[in-house]
């Protein structure tokens, strides 16, 4: 794959433990964003924002209406509102129904991310209950991007995983401890 | 797996050409709309009319115009709740309606009232205030058959839970089964809820100010706009409003970006409630 230009993560049950796992693994010097779209059930997503922050080298911030994505950042789904990403790379809402009962979805987000860098996304599937995330997976990869899908032995709970791994296959499928170092080596510049 | 960025390429452009079959045999003027969210709802459309790509969709666009009604309800798709971010419809009940009560009649225009259920919700906070009286709601939308639905005012009775807690949380005064009858799986609102309300077709887009109003409700439809429409559509509310009349917009809407955001000041910021300011002098649309 070409240089990667942006990460897109999808998660639910088990997903903030997860999460703690992979942006703890992250290096400091990444200049991509990083959008996370997480089944949190929580009221608002600031919390979520601010107990990842604590582990995360790179800010939390949830994701902003209309504002362009920013490099370098974490940026969540606010909850109750599917995240889209504008060819421009500007973030947009939707409160169009559930997919897979969730909103926000990881189908929506990652199919919009997709057409906004194609072949310059990574996407990457983690532990969860259900099978949101794998269709978008499936487009990502069908956009020339890389899947990446945490091994669903390692998972907290298999499904999510499984169920990408059916749809979409994946580039790499490894436990959840390989992927920040992974994600770190993809995306940081070439020595 | 093969990459296929082609493909997106080519369906960039029948999105293009769908949107201008919209526009140029049915009036309807889609341009404008964010493409993200514009892109999944023509494609779930195809999808759902049994077209297997965008463009067999832009030929029965063209050629059955008796489809017009759906392809409206599927790119709009008219989903709510009543009394959603029920902190919104507290904020509105304690702050905003004892200002509003200073005027002998009440309008209020709610634009984009998909099935109704916003609606029904402000008519039952005028009621418990004792305003409703008084009040007049002009509850407007695209989609006619979101309309016909909303003047019904039927919906699953599964919703029920969720909205009494909705509505108990808005600040309730008395229980949400009051307003509402069930039989079998659906729930019918009080036909008297409906005395004051008027429901018309208006197309944000392309439409003008029909109505000066005290209060304008827009909740969760400027975020499928680009910047453009939604600062034209700040304009329409802007010159619809009285002085000191109010906006309420979606509770992750930012108006950030739109040159007509200054003619509003925030009354409860996170709420999403403005106030029109004093210094604005209303200015017609073109
Ligand atoms: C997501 S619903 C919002 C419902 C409600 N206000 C809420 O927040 O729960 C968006 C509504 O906007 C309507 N809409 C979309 N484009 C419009 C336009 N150009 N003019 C008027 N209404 C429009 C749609 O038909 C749909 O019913």
């Amino acid at each position: 794959m070409k240089t990667a230009a942006a990460i897109v993560v999808g998660c639910s049950s088990g997903g903030f433990d997860a999460l703690r796992v992979l942006l703890g693994g992250l290096d400091p010097g990444l200049s991509q964003p990083l959008l996370v779209c997480c089944h949190s059930g929580s009221e608002t997503i600031e919390l979520l924002c601010e107990l990842l922050g604590r582990v995360s080298p790179l800010p939390v911030i949830a994701a902003a209406e209309r504002h362009a994505v920013r490099g370098g950042h974490v940026q969540l789904a606010p909850t109750g509102y599917h995240l889209l990403v504008e060819p421009d790379r500007r973030f947009a809402l939707s409160t169009d129904p559930r997919v897979n009962h969730s909103r926000p979805s990881i189908d929506v987000l990652f199919a919009s991310a997709a057409v906004a860098w194609r072949e310059t996304l990574i996407g990457v599937v983690l532990t969860g209950a259900s099978a949101d995330g794998a269709e978008g997976l499936r487009l990502v990869r069908r956009a020339g991007g890389c899947a990446i899908v945490q091994s669903p032995v390692s998972a907290r709970v298999p499904a999510m995983p499984q169920a990408a791994l059916d749809r979409a296959g994946a580039d790499y499928c490894v436990p959840l401890a390989d992927i920040p170092p992974l994600l770190n080596r993809l995306c940081l510049p070439r020595p | 797996m093969q990459p296929l960025p082609d493909e997106l390429a080519c369906e960039a452009i029948e999105l293009e050409l769908f949107v201008q079959a919209m526009h140029r045999r049915h009036g309807y003027d889609f341009s404008q709309y964010a493409p993200a969210s514009l892109r999944r709802r023509v494609r779930q459309l195809a999808e759902r009319l049994g077209c297997d790509s965008i463009s067999a969709l832009t030929g029965r666009t063209l050629h059955e115009p008796r489809l017009l009604p759906q392809l409206l309800e599927g790119l709009s798709v008219p989903v709510s709740d009543m009394f959603r971010d029920p902190a919104v419809f507290r904020a509105l009940r304690e702050q905003v309606l004892p200002l509003l009560a200073s005027y002998p009649q009440i309008n209020i225009w709610q634009a984009g009232c998909a099935h109704g259920e916003e609606v029904y919700s402000l008519a039952i906070l005028l009621e418990e205030e004792g305003l409703y009286e008084r009040s007049r709601i002009f509850a407007t939308d695209l989609s006619a058959n979101a309309l016909r639905q909303a003047e019904e005012g039927i919906y699953p009775v599964r919703e029920a839970q969720q909205w009494s807690r909705n509505y108990q949380a808005a600040g309730g005064t008395r229980s949400l089964v009051d307003y509402y009858s069930a039989r079998y799986d659906l729930l019918k609102l009080d036909d008297r809820l409906r005395r004051n309300i008027t429901f018309a077709q208006h197309n944000l887009a392309s439409d003008r100010v029909f109505c000066e109003a005290h209060l304008v409700l827009c909740r969760n439809v400027l975020i499928y706009f680009s910047n453009p429409l939604q600062d034209h559509c700040l304009a329409l509310f802007r010159d619809s409003l009285v002085r000191g009349g109010f906006l309420c917009l979606g509770m992750c809407e930012s108006i950030d970006f739109a040159g007509n955001a200054g003619d509003f000041a925030a009354f409860d910021a996170g709420a999403r409630i403005y106030r029109l300011a004093a210094n604005t002098v209303a200015m017609a649309v073109p």
